[in-house]
């Protein structure tokens, strides 16, 4: 009789490459990375069919700290090269890691595409608002008005909203967490993964060296619960630290607002549900908290999946006519032919 | 018939408004052409305008043939015979027609309005100017329109007609069947019957009128019969189909499913077109949002175990430089094909020329080797597609592959190959880790290719990437001495297939001949014929064409080296010439022609006459 020997459970360990980890002390880089080794053996992931695919910048590092299959690529493109990894080999489990820089500016193009197709894979948008590896420069998430070197009498840019990017891109999963957050994200990991498509996640981050505080205003103790938003499927979205504040849809003036239950009439009915399935919801939703005083949406935002993903689709096609006994042979003599 | 005249080969050019459909015309008399087993040679000569303004000089088409009993290897210098269906193709074509040719034109079209389009300020036809040709003049228009009159078509959609009609004329002038044609019609509209039974009325039509019709006893019926070829079966092929069916049989050959990552582009297009249409072979295509993620999504695909493939055309390829420069440090195997065209910048998009082998051979960012081959003629696709796949997986890296528009779009009669004579170029994956673990950069000593494990693979897990690593272990390194051996290592294995391919032959002539002409790509046909006129004149010439552009065969520079004048004719300003200089320290002359149009043999001819009289004459 055969013994069956039991897989070794993977841990944190198992993920872990041998590779001395080289961001600056302090990156918030760090505190994902451990959530993502933490979090995958949990998951039941393998590490020969998990692939990290990155472009370049501080963030697309990561990948050669994953003791997984791991692809550092070129600038902005690693949306495509992601892409033919999945056509070719729709088995396996593709990470992708991207910053702000990477992903939005010199990949915008290929980053609105990958979402647009639906490709099957998970992909972590890593937003600190400026250049980290080339020292500095602002971002196309930066604010208006900061001064970096590039940008000495402040910056002219409106800022970009990924997740309103994103979604604009036709993506049918977004969620947003961020990088402190150790509690938090390993739910967010869980369900890009779960999800069949393009997961776009973008992971509010800070840059100690090019940027502090980035985000200090919603991710400081003492505001979190008054600036961030935890969403939850069929929950209401009610936040604050007395848990009496909430957000409902004013529907005079098509915007939301935030309100206090319990003032000028407002009850917890009042209150939006969150639905992850509505579009128009996670809209609204995601571009509120910067700079409105209302909360900043964190968790899944939309969740939508289509009844296939463009990579399966692309292999459905070919099966649905390969195997048909055609050889390259017959091609070559279709048509006219003759005999001399 | 007895008037009609056997003729060894004739060269016929079919010119028109882009709308009157004749690139269709100029394939279907080539099919006949094929089908009467002569040997031939097109070259469909198209503007970049999809339906330039009606009956402008900028919106004429053309399509050319050369067909023979004999062997056919250029598009023929001059038309014997030019179709002009209104001013403009008329106007734009006449000074290639040989003196004392044939111009058939459609009166029809000869209006007013159609001459001042064409910049004519009185009817060519009825002043001076064309007496070196036989003119024939019909007014194809109305003769179509009667021959369609039982079918109610629009007066429009009658015209549309006047191709078939035209192409009818043509088959009786040459003595080609119809019967292909009216076959190829009925299948093509087999679901408006109507239009179908129009074309062939028109195409009877057309015929009926040249066995019928009184024209001037000097015009004559021809016979041009079969080509001499080995025996078999026979097709035409366009270069785009062979350099697809050639990537799809090198797929084969190295056990892997090729994955064609592509964005349209003038001239290339067709290629994805084909392998597009080749899912029953497994193929998998991706129409990219650009052209760097499309040579991306082909890299991602080898990183995953397909063959990668990219096809462009020069600007094209020249986006996707940093992604063949993150194939060649990830040494992973990727053919990218370019159907060269006219430059810099867009320049001129549906016209031929070979100007990127500088790009192919050195145009990226560091020292960054990769082997370049090039097709002489659409059936050589084949095969030299199938070798580019070869040498990408035996040897882990990317290979520019050169074709051009020329050869993309021609076609020519193509014994079909067997398919089972190729020695296939199995890839053997590492199925898992050695005693000591896997590294990603372990070398095959002899073709100093690195290891190959694909995701999924248990125990090989690694990561790869464009920054430099380490020679021993690959991970990341910066260190100065290794970046050195690095380099190195690359250009050593790219330098060592000089060793792993064919011998470079001499076409015609021997080593010992004072005078080489060295070409590359498709001037392998006027180049042929070129020397083949010079030696039967006695001339000692010997004709040398180059598929691996790099690194060079290895007998090459001794090759070289015995001649004393070398001539490469080049559709660039010079581009082998110089690379032949630099490798080899030879005093390469070169003749250069971008004018969009292929050389003529004459063009080369006049050259080695010129070297040989001077030589005579020392």
């Amino acid at each position: 009789m055969n013994e069956i020997i039991p897989e070794k459970k993977l841990t944190i360990k198992d993920f872990t490459s041998d590779q001395e980890v080289r961001w600056c002390p302090g990156c918030g880089d760090y505190a994902i990375l451990k959530c993502m080794q933490r979090t995958l053996p949990e998951l039941g992931a393998t590490k020969e069919n998990t692939v990290f695919v990155s472009g370049i910048g501080c963030s697309s590092r990561f990948p050669y700290y994953m003791d997984t299959y791991g692809f550092h690529t070129i600038h902005g493109r690693a949306p495509a090269v992601a892409t033919g990894l999945k056509i070719t080999n729709p088995e396996l489990d593709v990470w992708m890691i991207t910053g702000d820089g990477d992903g939005l500016s010199i990949g915008g193009n290929h980053m609105l595409h990958v979402l647009r197709r639906n490709v099957d894979i998970n992909i972590l948008l890593f937003n600190n608002k400026i250049y980290g590896l080339t020292k500095g420069q602002y971002s196309p998430t930066s604010e208006p008005g900061m001064k970096t070197p590039s940008t000495p009498m402040g910056s002219i840019d409106p800022a970009l909203n990924p997740i309103s990017f994103a979604l604009g891109s036709g993506a049918r999963f977004v969620a947003r967490t961020v990088d402190t957050a150790q509690k938090h994200m390993p739910g967010v990991f869980a369900a890009a993964k779960n999800f069949k498509g393009a997961a776009f996640v973008e992971i509010l981050q800070n840059c100690l060296v090019y940027n502090d505080d980035a985000w200090s205003d919603l991710t400081e103790k003492s505001v979190v619960k008054d600036r961030q938003l935890l969403l939850e499927h069929g929950a209401p979205m009610i936040y604050g630290k007395e848990g009496d504040k909430g957000i409902i849809f004013n529907p005079k003036t098509m915007h939301l607002e935030a309100v206090t239950i319990g003032e000028n009439g407002v009850t917890e009915a009042d209150i939006l549900v969150h639905d992850s399935g509505n579009l128009m919801m996670a809209r609204m939703i995601c571009e509120v908290g910067f700079g409105d005083g209302m909360p900043v949406a964190m968790g899944v935002l939309y969740d939508n999946p289509a009844d296939v993903s463009y990579d399966i689709a692309v292999n459905d096609q070919v099966a649905a006519v390969a195997n048909s006994g055609v050889t390259l042979k017959d091609i070559m003599h279709r048509g006219q032919t003759w005999t001399v | 018939m007895s008037d009609t005249q056997i003729l060894e080969s004739a060269v016929v050019r079919f010119a028109g408004d882009s709308g009157d459909g004749m690139q269709l015309t100029g394939s279907q008399f080539t099919s006949s052409t094929a089908l009467a087993g002569s040997d031939l040679s097109t070259f469909p000569d198209f503007p970049a305008e999809i339906r330039a303004p009606v009956g402008t000089t900028f919106g004429v088409s053309a399509f050319q043939i050369n067909f023979g009993a004999r062997a056919i290897k250029t598009v023929g210098d001059q038309p014997d015979v030019l179709v002009a269906m209104n001013p403009a193709a008329l106007k734009v074509n006449i000074d290639f027609l040989r003196k004392g040719g044939t111009l058939v034109v459609d009166t029809g079209t000869f209006t007013k309005r159609n001459l001042a389009k064409a910049g004519y300020e009185s009817n060519p036809l009825e002043g001076d100017g064309l007496e070196d040709f036989q003119v024939i003049e019909l007014d194809i228009s109305r003769m179509t329109q009667e021959a369609v009159k039982p079918f109610g078509l629009s007066n429009k959609d009658g015209l549309r007609s006047k191709n078939m009609w035209t192409l009818g004329l043509m088959l009786w002038m040459f003595s080609r069947s119809r019967k292909p044609i009216a076959d190829w019609l009925e299948n093509k509209f087999a679901k408006l019957p109507n239009i179908a039974a129009a074309n062939v009325a028109a195409l009877n039509a057309g015929h009926a009128f040249g066995e019928t019709a009184e024209l001037s006893s000097s015009v004559k019926r021809y016979q041009i019969g079969a080509a001499p070829v080995e025996s078999g079966l026979y097709r035409t092929v366009t270069g785009a189909q062979a350099i697809s069916w050639g990537l799809v049989k090198g797929g084969e050959l190295a056990g892997l499913k090729i994955m064609l990552g592509s964005y349209p582009i003038t001239p290339a297009s067709p290629i994805l077109h084909t392998l597009s249409s080749l899912k029953e072979l497994g193929v998998i295509t991706f129409q990219a949002e650009d052209e760097i993620a499309a040579v991306c999504a082909a890299l991602g695909a080898a990183y995953g175990g397909a063959l990668g493939i990219t096809s462009s055309s020069g600007p094209g390829i020249a986006l996707k430089g940093e992604a063949m420069g993150l194939a060649i440090s990830t040494e992973l195997p990727l053919v990218i094909v370019n159907s060269q065209r006219g430059g810099p910048s867009t320049g001129l998009p549906t016209k031929t020329e070979q100007s990127d082998l500088y790009q192919a051979i050195y145009g990226r960012n560091g020292d960054a080797p990769m082997p370049v081959l090039a097709t002489r003629s659409p059936a050589d696709c084949f095969d030299t597609a199938i070798e580019a796949c070869r040498l990408a997986v035996k040897y882990m890296t990317p290979v520019m592959l050169l074709t051009d528009g020329f050869i993309g779009n021609a076609a020519e009669p193509w014994k079909l190959p067997d398919l089972d004579s190729y020695a296939d170029f199995k890839v053997n994956f590492k199925a898992g880790p050695d005693e000591e673990g896997f590294n990603p950069y372990a070398r095959d000593a002899k073709t100093l290719a690195r290891n190959w494990a694909i995701p999924g693979t248990k125990g090989c897990e690694h990561r790869i990437g464009g920054i430099e690593k380490d020679y021993d272990t690959g991970h990341i390194s910066y260190d100065a001495d290794n970046h050195q051996k690095m380099t190195d290592v690359r250009a050593d294995k790219i330098s060592g297939i000089a060793d792993d391919i064919a011998d470079q032959i001499i076409e015609q002539g021997t080593a010992n001949s004072p005078l080489a002409v060295v070409g590359w790509g498709s001037t392998f046909g006027p180049i042929s014929e070129a020397v083949k006129i010079a030696r039967s004149e006695g001339i000692d010439v010997a004709h040398v064409q180059i598929r691996h552009l790099f690194p060079f065969p290895a007998n090459l520079g001794a090759m070289l080296g015995g001649f004393k004048h070398i001539v490469v004719p080049e559709m660039n300003k010079g581009q082998l010439k110089t690379v032949l200089r630099d490798v080899y320290l030879v005093d390469a002359e070169p003749l250069n022609k971008v004018s969009g149009m292929p050389f003529k043999i004459e063009e080369i001819l006049d050259v080695i006459r010129a070297r040989a009289g001077a030589e005579a004459a020392a």
